[in-house]
């Protein structure tokens, strides 16, 4: 029988567009609250932080009920036809909110070690806001920003509770590769599922390496430069 | 007839997820009688239980869902195969949430005559025992590929009743026993019983248990007429 590849494919274009959108909104987060000293401080980052503590399939019937037919934003789309659950959007969201958290927590984590003295000397220096954020917060926190992406792609690459909860498991469609290896498992299939963690491993364990020799090679770079 | 347990026992027991209500109030009734025995019961997949079991999991008495996870422990030569008996029954239903369109009274073919049924969902085959007989169902009726264009797999049962509870899926097939305990579907359609492999709930004592008598007499327990009342109030079919 032919051998279906699609759970690769699959996962490969969820991940990386849940990685993409969790990078822009968990650095825009972490950084908002770093600034931001008010005193609901400790409630916004126990929510923010909320989909790590919660088991997945918990997260994931959270989204159903969100964002599934009779829910207030899926009765919102489906006035413009517009149906997310149980397609790979629906995956990507499931992606997003369960991994969301490490990019968020370890990118302030970045911000916060950053010498507050340098940010207020660009601002001395009458540099925008957005400047300092993006030409030296960013630059700084890089180790730990590419730690905290290196992690969330991870986690949604393995990302399998809320997933199945909220896209299903539709071969061809949703059907992702830690899906697979969780039925294939089951069923007995301990071929079909081996494989299957062999290739889950190799993509997670090539991203982590690259981020990392990526990392190593930056900071080479900005040390010659410090050095000449 | 029940043992005398005098001393205390703890007792293990790997019980099929969609046993978990009705087993629940067995325990109790049980532990009226038997004060000594503490029951622990591990709730779960049949295939995940039969999997752990395999790997050495310290279990006195297994209940599945489905007699081919049992037939797989039988012949791993697991279990103590004179206590093997079929103690349940239960029917497979298609449900619709509550405010469906498609009559009830249907057969399970309305899943793809019916043009208000746009996705349906049902348990992994490879997985789910609730699955694999709705595949055989489709298959007996002949509508399995047109069924697959609609279909969405879930974890297992309960997961395919959460769907049809919320209106994710115009469908669902769950047994007859997941039907009635929830308020949100109704049943349109039961399969007749030729269209698929029988379902039954097999139980079993597991070799190594250190519990005989105490295990045997739970599982004498299981078809006295006590237990029989409640998995007959719960939509089971006492065999």
């Amino acid at each position: 029988m032919h051998f279906d590849w699609s759970p690769a494919f699959i996962s490969i274009k969820i991940t990386l567009i849940a990685t993409i959108i969790i990078f822009l909104l968990g650095l825009a987060a972490a950084w908002w609250m770093v600034n931001y000293r008010g005193r609901w401080q400790g409630l916004l980052d126990g929510i923010l932080t909320l989909p790590l503590v919660l088991p997945p399939t918990v997260a994931g019937f959270g989204i159903l009920l969100l964002i599934g037919k009779n829910g207030p934003i899926g009765k919102l789309l489906g006035m413009f036809d517009i149906n997310i659950i149980f397609t790979w959007h629906a995956a990507v969201i499931a992606s997003i909110v369960v991994a969301f958290p490490l990019m968020y927590k370890t990118a302030r984590g970045a911000f916060e070690q950053i010498d507050p003295n340098i940010l207020n000397a660009a601002r001395t220096l009458g540099v925008s806001e957005w400047k300092v954020f993006w030409r030296v917060s960013v630059p700084l926190a890089r180790p730990g920003i590419a730690a905290a992406t290196a992690l969330a792609f991870a986690r949604s690459m393995g990302e399998f509770g809320a997933t199945l909860m909220v896209a299903g498991s539709i071969p061809g469609q949703t059907q992702t590769i830690p899906i697979a290896i969780y039925f294939a498992t089951l069923g007995g299939e301990m071929r079909v599922a081996l494989f299957w963690v062999l290739v889950i491993l190799s993509i997670s364990l090539t991203v982590i390496v690259i981020m990392n020799n990526w990392n190593n090679a930056q900071r080479k770079l900005k040390l010659g430069a410090g050095g000449k | 007839m029940t043992a005398n347990i005098t001393t205390k026992v703890d007792l293990t027991i790997s019980a099929a997820a969609s046993l978990k209500d009705a087993l629940t109030d067995v325990q109790s009734l049980y532990l009226q009688e038997k004060p000594k025995t503490t029951l622990t019961i591990n709730f779960a997949g049949s295939g995940t239980l039969q999997k752990q079991i395999e790997q050495g999991a310290d279990v006195d008495l297994f209940f599945s869902a489905a007699a081919s996870n049992m037939d797989v422990l039988k012949t791993k030569d697991l279990l103590i195969d004179s206590t093997i008996r079929n103690v349940l029954g239960n029917k497979l239903v298609l449900v619709v949430p509550n405010d469906s369109t498609v009559p009830v009274n249907s057969s399970f073919s309305v899943v793809v005559t019916d043009p208000s049924v746009k996705k349906v969902a049902l348990g992994e085959p490879k997985t789910v025992p609730a699955g694999k007989y709705a595949e055989n169902v489709f298959t007996f009726l002949n509508i399995l590929d047109k069924v697959k264009e609609k279909v969405v797999y879930a974890q297992d049962v309960r997961q395919v009743l959460n769907w049809v509870e919320t209106g994710n899926v115009d469908a669902g097939v769950v047994y007859l026993t997941d039907a009635k305990i929830s308020a949100a579907v109704k049943v349109i359609a039961t399969a007749s019983e030729e269209s698929h492999t029988p379902i039954v709930y097999p139980a079993a004592l597991i070799k190594s248990t250190n519990n005989y008598t105490a295990s045997r007499d739970f599982l004498n327990f299981l078809t006295s007429d006590k237990a029989k009342a409640v998995f007959d109030k719960y939509g089971f079919e006492v065999l």
